[in-house]
């Protein structure tokens, strides 16, 4: 039976006011030190009573959206598209720490749709039978990989490609039109930062044809072909498709174009703060408080690094409201 | 064969009143029930606003009385309610039948998509309580067309009444 989100988007309606804005944002830049935006974001309802770190308070600020999700929501499997890649994430993790033979303490993600201490030991174990079953073939062929050719970076292409394939699968299951572009745009926007940095690095085509994963607004075969041949042949082909406005933002930067998704998906989901039934509004508060945090993480960081306003300005996304 | 005719027709007004009751009530029901589970989650957060969201929330009862309104002319009409009924021919049994439908059915959906106005008006008030005027006036629209209906229903069950068929 279909999940109802009435009472989930009615409680979401409420927290979108507690959301920070553009100008919330530009009152943090402008404290003088960490303790005074600190202050500010206490003002704003963040963190809890106690006195916290910088560090401590964006995790709980996580914590505190999804013990929210988990309360609105009875089947959080919905979900999955946002947090799959934290299993996979801790799956590298796990194959990483085992071939090396160090304990993965901290290294973790907690916040996950499978516990990582079972997909860990499940590793260790060589029981790839104990994992779900997505990531079981992936999980013995980058721990093959690793130990036959102790090569990280390929290590990794075989857990990220794994990672995108099941992802855009989620999308492809989903009837909701926001799910539906969240996945697209995470496979298509890690399909572009791979060409790019495939092609300033010369990689062979074997290994970009492997990192690559499939999706719809982009062909894999041109894609991996003009990463081959050079960075201005990816552009070039990039600017043939639905990404063409991104061309600019990859010029500058990867980090440039990582702002220029992150502000596309806020665009896009924008319209669901007026949406008032489906997961739509849900999934777009999740994602709006995910920048948000991260936005918040980044002035932290410049603000204990002393680094110019500039430096942030140029990386701090769109806000939701 | 005769008995079974002419009681039929009590019959048929009996079901025209049930119809009009139960149909716009299950629609109100649907309706009051889906603007309360929008409100309780407003409330989770802001029991303040409990006033503004009552109101929504009771936006879609209406459609129910309305359909309780009309079944009673209706018992009312074919004596059921003073203990004395009348005798109906099969032919105003049916006159008294299809003049419920109108409030029978427009009560039903419009409770039900008034209760989707509604629910769009408390995200609304949420946001911006100051605009609650407004975004009532919204979900009233969608009463207009339960009121119209309990107008025709209410017209015919009169104008049945003094038919002498």
């Amino acid at each position: 039976m279909q999940q109802d989100y009435t009472y989930a988007v009615a409680r979401i309606r409420y927290r979108e006011t507690k959301l920070l804005s553009d100008a919330d944002l530009g009152s943090l830049m402008a404290s003088k030190d960490v303790d005074s935006c600190m202050r500010l974001l206490r003002d704003k309802g963040w963190g809890n009573n106690g006195e916290l770190t910088p560090d401590s308070l964006l995790k709980l600020e996580e914590k505190k959206l999804w013990d929210l999700t988990a309360e609105i929501i009875d089947d959080l499997s919905v979900l999955n598209f946002l947090l799959i890649p934290n299993v996979f994430h801790n799956l590298k993790v796990a194959i990483k720490c085992i071939t090396r033979d160090i304990e993965p303490d901290g290294l973790f993600i907690s916040n996950a749709v499978e516990d990582p201490e079972k997909i860990y030991q499940a590793v260790k174990s060589r029981e790839y039978g104990d994992l779900p079953e997505y990531m079981r073939d992936c999980a013995k062929e980058a721990m093959t990989t690793l130990l036959q050719t102790s090569d990280g970076q390929l290590c990794d292409i075989i857990v990220d490609k794994a990672c995108m394939d099941y992802v855009y699968a989620l999308g492809k299951e989903s009837d909701n039109d926001i799910i539906r572009l969240y996945c697209e745009l995470f496979v298509a926007s890690a399909d572009i930062k791979i060409a790019v940095r495939c092609a300033n690095t010369g990689k062979q085509q074997d290994f970009i044809r492997r990192a690559l994963a499939k999706c719809d607004t982009l062909d894999i075969d041109r894609l991996c072909a003009a990463a081959c041949e050079s960075r201005d042949a990816v552009l070039s082909y990039l600017g043939t498709t639905e990404y063409r406005s991104a061309v600019d933002a990859i010029t500058v930067s990867m980090s440039a174009f990582e702002k220029w998704c992150d502000d596309y998906l806020t665009s896009v989901l924008k319209p669901q703060k007026w949406e008032p039934f489906g997961i739509g509004p849900i999934v777009a508060y999740i994602i709006a408080r995910r920048n948000e945090i991260k936005a918040v993480r980044m002035i932290l960081s410049a603000k204990v690094n002393d680094l110019p306003d500039q430096t942030i300005k140029e990386r701090l996304r769109d806000m939701y409201v | 064969m005769a008995e079974i005719l002419n009681n039929s027709g009590l019959f048929l007004a009996l079901l025209g009143a049930a119809f009009a009751t139960f149909m716009a009530g299950i629609g109100s029901a649907i309706g009051v029930g889906k603007a309360g589970v929008a409100a309780a989650g407003v409330l989770s957060e802001q029991p303040d606003l409990f006033g503004k969201v009552l109101i929504f929330q009771l936006l879609p009862a209406t459609q129910g009385i309305y359909g309780l309104l009309v079944g009673f002319l209706i018992l009312s009409n074919v004596g059921l309610l003073g203990g004395g009924a009348q005798d109906i021919s099969l032919l105003k049994g049916s006159l008294y039948f299809a003049a419920s439908l109108p409030i029978a059915f427009a009560g039903f959906y419009s409770a039900i998509h008034q209760s989707k106005c509604s629910v769009a008006g408390i995200g609304t008030v949420v946001k911006k309580p100051d605009q609650m005027g407004k975004a009532l006036i919204l979900p009233a629209m969608v009463e207009t067309y339960a009121i119209l209906a309990l107008l025709i229903s209410i017209l015919a069950v009169n104008g049945i009444n003094g038919i002498q068929v």
